[in-house]
């Protein structure tokens, strides 16, 4: 349990230091650091059951890791009150659904309760942050809309919308793209990479966390085994490594975004090193009898 | 993707209040509107003061204000002994007693549908009002507390115990909401059982009449401290549900979307649950077991008003008052002079309006 509140840096912004969580017996994170630059879109990138979704609510303060630290400016996370914490990290989850009957400026303006006492009605700050929200996101026009009328995409809009109302500096989002069509997926990440706050988007997609990421952190069996600029850690032996399969990197533009395109599975037994106590991982067709 | 987040201004100009911030208002609004609020209010008066008229003694509007107004310390009413009592020891407190009943199951079913998310949460899920029928029983038929208990206190006692045993069982079991509902139903069905085991091994015919009528709801017999424990108790209920309207609105995306706004989920949950279930324990032992009041008019509400909880709790509670001062006044008219459980009536009225509510949200689907 190493004490980082006060790093060197002075410990700006979220961070977590060997973090460890265990759920139903199997250990989920492994001594996990991260420290995502502020403004930054940092990228979680691992197979399935890598740890990806319990490392970000850990970072949102919804679970509490067993060991290590969460710290926030340098303050542990379990000593920030609840609603200081909801006023500067946000969280967009994968899928969100409800059975109430909001429109879209009603879903928004949910992000404005952590600023909001009890009793008091919504002030003029509250409501610019409401249409600054739903601007920034492109649903101005849409505000009056049933929640039950939109599609996938523009619920993780809304969503977005939320998060932003909330006016936080850190925004988190746990495969955001999921279940959306690959033009909503586009819109979706150029529009969280657009927004200039520190976000950390857990993504499935190698070549959309290539596109959009400054930075990658590679998860297996939850811990750390590659951090850093986009380019450098995205490589044909990584993927190789951790996915178990083979692909080839280039970067067609020296300057530019590297390019994955996929060769196959690695054949059965020639990658996969350390393939134990793999807690929840569900087979996928990317690792055929690897983890299990 | 507009990045400015100020260019809208002119676009929404469609406002319907031509205040400086028009911007604002063309955002539906989540204030209660005073209009709305007011409407309510006038008309709960109007329906307390109509239904306090109708009965087999012909009173007027004037003479009960008059009553009214010397028993508050004005100039004597003029009216008979036997006119007088009708309306101040028998009308009034049973009217104002259907009020809060109303009011409060109104209030516990819109605050549980959404802090369990379930739309068929109401204030007996939890088995309150078994458990009250259970502890009811149990003295009137059994004499447990050997005649100091009283009928509503061992009812309350009962409901208490029921909702224990519904945390302890729902926390066993894990304590996520639909383990919550489940808990509830257990415990229902096991109280039930109970209440029926004894009316049938150990209560004569006469006893269990007057048990069954408490059973399924009835304002007979409502005096002054039952209004006033039932109408403190509301008061108090309401305030805690109020300051949690926001934390509420919260809910709508499950329970990790509350937490990262910011609320404090498990203590929210048994703050509300515990206020709830003490609420209809209360009401529970002075009415009995009134259903369909706090399933049916929430959603009804809802429907109308928006889901925003700093507008739908305190119209929710306006709409039961109003709603069961008209059902209690068809319940002890209707077949005069005999008298029908007020519970049946709001069942009559409430299975029609609950099928009518899920046929909206399904054609709204």
């Amino acid at each position: 349990m190493t004490d980082i509140s006060r790093c060197a840096d002075g410990g700006t912004g979220l961070r977590a230091a060997h973090v460890s969580r265990t759920a139903g017996g199997a250990l989920v994170l492994d001594g996990v650091t991260i420290a995502p630059r502020p403004g930054t879109l940092t990228g979680l990138l691992g197979p399935n059951g890598s740890g990806k979704s319990t490392l970000l609510r850990v970072l949102a303060g919804v679970l509490a890791p067993d060991a290590g630290v969460v710290t926030l400016d340098g303050d542990r996370l379990d000593t920030v009150p609840r609603r200081t914490l909801a006023r500067r990290v946000a969280v967009v989850e994968q899928y969100a659904d409800t059975q109430v009957d909001l429109t879209v400026a009603d879903a928004v303006r949910l992000g404005r309760i952590p600023h909001r006492r009890a009793w008091s009605p919504a002030t003029a700050a509250d409501e610019a942050a409401v249409r600054s929200a739903l601007a920034r996101t492109g649903l101005t026009d849409r505000a009056r809309r049933s929640w039950r009328t939109l599609s996938g995409g523009e619920r993780q809009r809304v969503q977005i919308a939320r998060a932003l109302a909330q006016e936080p500096r850190e925004l988190l989002l746990d495969e955001p793209t999921n279940h959306l069509d690959i033009q909503h997926q586009l819109d979706l990440l150029s529009l969280v990479a657009g927004l200039r706050l520190t976000c950390v988007v857990a993504l499935h997609d190698l070549n959309l966390a290539a596109m959009y990421c400054d930075h990658v952190v590679v998860l297996r069996e939850g811990g750390v085994v590659a951090a850093g600029p986009v380019e450098e850690v995205l490589t044909a032996g990584l993927i190789a490594d951790v996915y178990g399969v083979r692909a080839s990197v280039t970067r067609p533009d020296p300057d530019g975004r590297p390019h994955i395109r996929f060769l196959g599975t690695a054949p059965p037994g020639s990658e996969q090193p350390g393939a134990v106590g793999a807690g929840r991982c569900r087979s996928r067709q990317l690792v055929p009898g690897g983890v299990s | 993707m507009n990045p400015s987040g100020t260019e809208t201004a002119g676009r929404a100009s469609r406002s319907r209040r031509p205040d400086r911030a028009a911007p604002l208002s063309s955002l539906p609004s989540r204030a209660l509107p005073p209009v709305a609020a007011a409407a309510g209010i006038v008309l709960l008066c109007v329906s307390v003061a109509l239904a306090l008229t109708i009965g087999p003694a012909d009173i007027r509007v004037a003479d009960a204000w008059s009553v009214v107004a010397s028993h508050l310390g004005g100039k004597p009413s003029g009216l008979s002994a036997i006119r007088d009592g009708i309306v101040w020891d028998l009308r009034l407190p049973r009217t104002l007693l259907a009020a809060v009943c109303g009011a409060g199951l109104a209030v516990c079913g819109a605050v549980m549908q959404s802090l369990l998310r379930n739309p068929l949460a109401d204030p007996f899920v939890l088995g309150v009002s078994s458990g009250a029928s259970t502890g009811a029983v149990a003295v009137v038929v059994l004499g447990v507390g050997g005649g100091v208990v009283s009928v509503t206190g061992g009812a309350f006692l009962g409901s208490l115990c029921s909702f224990a045993l519904v945390l302890l069982l729902s926390h066993t079991l894990g304590g996520s909401t639909d383990r919550v509902v489940l808990a509830g139903v257990a415990a229902m069905q096991l109280f039930s059982a109970l209440t029926s085991f004894v009316v049938m091994t150990a209560a004569d015919a006469e006893t269990t009449r007057g048990i069954l009528f408490w059973l399924l709801g009835s304002l007979t017999g409502a005096g002054w401290t039952d209004v006033g424990v039932c109408a403190a108790v509301l008061a108090g209920a309401l305030l805690v549900c109020g300051a949690h309207a926001r934390t509420l609105d919260a809910f709508a995306f499950g329970e990790e979307a509350a937490a990262t706004l910011g609320v404090s989920v498990a203590r929210t949950r048994l703050v509300l649950l515990t206020v709830t279930a003490l609420l209809t324990a209360v009401l529970v032992s002075s009415a009995g077991a009134i259903g369909f009041v706090g399933l049916v008019l929430p959603h009804a509400v809802r429907a109308l008003a928006g889901p925003g909880h700093a507008r739908l709790l305190p119209l929710t509670a306006l709409a039961g008052a109003v709603f069961l001062v008209w059902a209690d006044t068809l319940a002890r008219t209707v077949l005069d002079p005999q008298e029908v459980p007020v519970g049946v009536v709001t069942s009559i009225i409430g299975v029609p309006a609950f099928v009518l509510v899920l046929y909206r949200t399904r054609s709204a689907r």
